[in-house]
């Protein structure tokens, strides 16, 4: 007889899951866009996906505010504790990117002169002044922190699958909707 | 003893002045600059011609009879973008090759009062001439004066962002041009 699953609370999985969704729209569409030649599509690609990232910014505060204020279900005794910790260890950085990333992309375009405004209403200040030099330099940090964000959503979703299929202590159904919620 | 100096002086300030003006007519293009700005995506940009010539005559007595020529070098432009500093220079946007330069032509100066004018003229771009109408100010210190004015054209009035450009959806069609020129003056008879 199994006893019932502990979920994480509704918010907290409905805040998962939609920021998850807004990364794997705002990645690959970064990729694609910066290799375009200068056209409309490009200047609204790159339009969308800076709002897509504030978006993740705005969401990952309300998100490190719930995480704070709400203590999370633990993990299953049937983790060992060095995994534990490491599990700890992986969604802290990955909550360390949902601000580093976005950030590191405003602070990019506000030193390539190009100010964020947000669904094209809302301006966002210029964290830094026009400098191309930065510019360049940001433009790496952004990359390669979404490299190792891509990196570390491989292991989450890689330990996700070890833990259904080789170690069957399915951790899964805590962060999906449906059933009772802590 | 109201003196006899100062007689002298103010009589000979009046002799001055009406066989002295000032009329100014030497831009100083380095001190000076033409900018626009402009909305992509509603993010608003900066951008200049650091390339251009003027001759301008003004006297501010005889303001109607002023004088101005302004001619860009349109491929000196800097858009905010190097990837659009290429663009623009292309056939899509000024066609800088068959089209290297943009000239504004005064065709009157009106006195608004104070220090305050209204400059017409004729501006061509890409070989499209329209009518535009600047409010100016004009500020001097001497003999250095500075032309400071601005105005808003629609670039598809001139075809500048053709083909798939005209969509006014990503770049806007009002483009804010602001000038600022420094011109000195020489005194000359009357």
């Amino acid at each position: 007889m199994s006893t019932p699953v502990e979920r994480y609370s509704n918010t907290a999985i409905a805040l998962h899951w939609l920021i998850a969704l807004l990364i794997f729209v705002a990645f690959p569409l970064g990729l694609y866009m910066s290799d375009l030649q200068l056209s409309p599509t490009k200047l609204q690609l790159f339009s969308y996906h800076k709002w897509i990232g504030i978006t993740v910014l705005v969401l990952a505060v309300i998100r490190l505010i719930w995480r704070v204020t709400h203590t999370p279900p633990a993990l299953p005794d049937s983790i060992a504790k060095l995994q534990q910790i490491a599990s700890n260890i992986v969604h802290g950085v990955l909550y360390v990117l949902l601000f580093a990333v976005p950030v590191s992309g405003w602070l990019m375009s506000s030193a390539k002169g190009f100010k964020t405004v947000l669904f094209g209403i809302l301006p966002l200040p210029d964290l830094v002044g026009k400098d191309k030099e930065l510019g360049k330099l940001l433009e790496l940090v952004h990359q390669s922190l979404n490299y190792i964000l891509l990196l570390l959503v491989v292991l989450h979703v890689a330990a996700l699958i070890k833990h259904r299929f080789i170690d069957h202590d399915d951790i899964l159904p805590r962060m999906l909707p449906g059933g009772s919620s802590k | 003893m109201i003196s006899l100096t100062r007689i002298l002086f103010f009589s000979s300030l009046l002799i001055c002045n009406q066989v002295f003006a000032l009329e100014f007519n030497q831009v100083q293009t380095s001190e000076s600059s033409v900018t626009f700005g402009y909305k992509q995506m509603n993010v608003p940009l900066e951008g200049k011609f650091s390339k251009f010539a003027a001759q301008l005559t003004f006297d501010p007595a005889k303001a109607a009879n002023a004088q101005a020529r302004l001619d860009i070098e349109v491929a000196s432009i800097d858009t905010g973008s190097a990837e659009g500093d290429d663009a623009v220079v292309g056939k899509l946007w000024f066609n800088a090759k068959s089209f290297p330069k943009a000239s504004f032509v005064s065709t009157g100066l009106k006195g608004l009062g104070g220090n305050r004018y209204e400059a017409a003229g004729k501006l061509t771009i890409k070989g499209k001439t329209q009518d535009v109408v600047a409010p100016v100010t004009f500020q001097t210190n001497g003999t250095r004066g500075v032309f400071d004015g601005g105005f808003t054209i629609k670039r598809l009035d001139y075809t500048i962002g053709e083909g798939e450009w005209t969509d006014l959806g990503t770049v806007a069609n009002e483009i804010q041009i602001k000038f600022h020129i420094v011109v000195n003056a020489t005194p000359v008879k009357k």
